[in-house]
């Protein structure tokens, strides 16, 4: 797999205070990558770093091999991007908006036009003023739109803000689709924690301008997945697995432990020969959220 | 570079700014033909419908007598000797003085538009050309395409010279056709007198000569075109600087109304000619008014105009290029 977009030791200062404190990370290719933080995390400052709109203070960003400060036209000719909410021009039509952005390339035609009107299902609405179109409809032309230019990077800053139920699922699939088919690296960022758990290959969890842990969404979410038995006896159960595991504690009634799949059954088998009558074994699978808290330790933003 | 301001001016052009902007010009000049109308007809009815001719044939005489006399200078000699041919010409040609073609309507039209209503059709145009990406949001798009800062920001004001150019069209095409079904469409040769220059508290009429009004006119629109692009260049340099399109009107009206207020009145605060505002008359060192400020002359103000633009100008590229957008 190569590596579409890569960040060095980004870092971004307004005025005295540093609100980007050197971030390093990378894309590859085919892969939908998450970037996780609170709102204030510095997301969105991070992302208009990469798209080129605020200039770092330091580090570097290259896409697909070309310096975004030094060579700009090259680098973000390989980007498509949304920043915040997709502002089209109100007074042109959908079409017009896409052939006003597609005179920017260096080269388009028609055809490409066509193509993406097609690939977000707008081209019922396309020759309708962007004033008349609901939200949902301005986010899949500020999609067509990004994907004009045939870009290797996908970059949506909360691409499912202000959607409903059911646009916030096409959105997910469509965002999957264009990963794993079309090859594009998507980053996706949030403060929507089961959003990114559903979406997302890999996860960067941002707190406070910093990148707290880059890991796979998988791999995380095993590493605190936690069982909780129901028993009749919780104190002589606790005294029992604590020879196997560790107990963490206990919760409604219900005893904690780590998850091990293939441990299970041999602590089932412990507690049932002492006499101890489990009614419930039930594993958990944490929520992003949970493991957000504790990574962060629960922090606010100052 | 084409297909950049090629989307400029569509973005100008669906916004309906050039169709408002000739509805205003072709609304105002009907009204300055109706009243222009109302004070020939005025004036006829003082002197008579035939009686211009022999009045101008009065003041024909009243001059040569004046040449005759002895007592006056060479220069003043000279001066009325021009007056003399002009009066001839009008005689000769059976032009009444009193009663303008569409040329002469159109010449007063530019003369008395240059410092206030003009700018005012730019600003119309250009006040939102930058501010409305930004305050709209669509800057970001515009800046993540692969295109330099500076070509984008480039393709804007060439899409100003346009618009601008568009303008003065107009206001020429729409001024003369309206006018002219009044006061009929011709004149263009009638001639005019220029060359006036003001020395100490004396009008130095030395230079002072005649020329065709065609010529006239064409001298006008050109420093009028100037006068716009300057305007057009400070209200770019807001409009890029300030996201809010209401600040940058806000702030080029203040100006523009202050220039037109300070020509009255500031002949004792010297350094104020250096103020761009009081500088917008252009028109009338051609035609030979007084300028505000003792000292100022038409190529002090073309001067003192162009480095105001110049400035602006920079300011407008060096603060777009290196701006954060959030």
């Amino acid at each position: 797999m190569t590596d579409t977009l890569v960040v060095q030791n980004l870092r971004k200062t307004i005025g005295k205070k540093e609100i980007i404190k050197g971030l390093s990370f990378s894309l590859r290719e085919g892969e939908v990558f998450g970037f996780l933080g609170p709102n204030g995390a510095g997301k969105t400052t991070t992302i208009r770093m990469l798209v080129g709109l605020i200039k770092p203070t330091s580090g570097r960003v290259s896409i697909c091999g070309y310096d975004l400060q030094r060579q700009f036209a090259d680098a973000i000719r390989h980007v498509g991007c949304i920043v915040e909410n997709p502002e089209l021009y109100p007074y042109l039509s959908g079409w017009e908006n896409l052939e006003h952005f597609a005179r920017m390339l260096p080269s388009f035609s028609k055809e490409r036009l066509q193509e993406v009107v097609h690939l977000v299902g707008l081209q019922h609405r396309i020759h309708d003023r962007v004033r008349t179109y609901s939200l949902g409809m301005r986010q899949r032309l500020g999609i067509a739109q990004a994907l004009l230019g045939q870009p290797k990077v996908l970059i949506l800053d909360e691409p499912t803000n202000g959607l409903d139920p059911v646009g916030i699922r096409e959105m997910r699939e469509f965002i999957r689709l264009l990963a794993e088919k079309e090859k594009l690296s998507v980053l996706v960022s949030s403060h929507l924690l089961s959003e990114i758990q559903l979406m997302c290959d890999r996860v960067a969890i941002m707190a406070k301008g910093e990148i707290i842990r880059i890991d796979d969404v998988e791999t995380l979410l095993k590493e605190q997945a936690r069982v909780y038995w129901k028993v009749d006896s919780l104190e002589r159960a606790k005294a029992i697995l604590k020879e196997q595991t560790t107990v963490l504690g206990e919760m409604d009634g219900r005893m904690v432990t780590f998850y091990e799949a293939n441990q299970l059954a041999a602590w089932n088998e412990k507690l049932v020969q002492a006499g101890i009558r489990v009614s419930e074994i039930q594993p958990k699978l944490p929520t992003l959220e949970d493991l957000f808290i504790e990574l962060t330790g629960g922090e606010t933003i100052d | 570079m084409i297909n950049l301001v090629y989307n400029e001016m569509l973005k100008i052009v669906r916004k309906k700014r050039l169709f408002i902007i000739s509805a205003i010009i072709a609304v105002l000049v009907g009204l300055f033909t109706y009243a222009q109308y109302k004070h020939v007809q005025d004036v006829q009815k003082r002197l008579g419908t035939t009686d211009w001719r022999t009045q101008l044939q009065q003041q024909i005489i009243d001059t040569q007598n004046r040449l005759n006399s002895s007592g006056i200078s060479e220069e003043w000699r000279k001066f009325l000797k021009i007056r003399l041919q002009q009066q001839q010409y009008y005689l000769d040609h059976n032009i009444n003085p009193s009663a303008p073609g569409a040329p002469t309507f159109m010449r007063m039209f530019v003369e008395n538009s240059i410092e206030l209503f003009l700018p005012l059709m730019v600003m119309v145009v250009v006040a939102d050309l930058v501010s409305s990406e930004a305050s709209g949001g669509t800057m970001k798009l515009l800046l993540t395409r692969p295109v330099k800062r500076w070509k984008i920001l480039l393709s804007k004001y060439i899409a100003m010279g346009v618009s601008i150019s568009f303008i003065m069209l107009a206001l020429v095409v729409l001024s003369y056709a309206i006018s002219g079904a009044v006061f009929g469409y011709g004149g263009w040769n009638l001639p005019l007198l220029t060359g006036f220059t003001v020395q100490g508290e004396e009008l130095n009429t030395a230079n002072v000569h005649l020329i065709p009004q065609w010529k006239y006119l064409l001298i006008e629109l050109g420093l009028a075109s100037f006068v716009a692009i300057v305007v057009g260049t400070l209200t770019f340099m807001l409009s890029v600087i300030m996201r809010s399109t209401a600040a940058v009107m806000g702030i080029m009206l203040a100006a523009l109304i202050s220039g037109a207020i300070l020509s009255n009145m500031v002949s004792s605060w010297e350094s104020a000619k250096y103020l761009f505002m009081v500088n917008l008359r252009l028109t009338d060192y051609i035609s030979g008014a007084a300028p505000p400020i003792a000292g100022m002359t038409l190529g002090f103000s073309i001067g003192v105009l162009a480095v105001w633009g110049l400035v602006a100008l920079i300011v407008s590229f060096f603060v777009f290029i290196t701006r954060d957008v959030y």
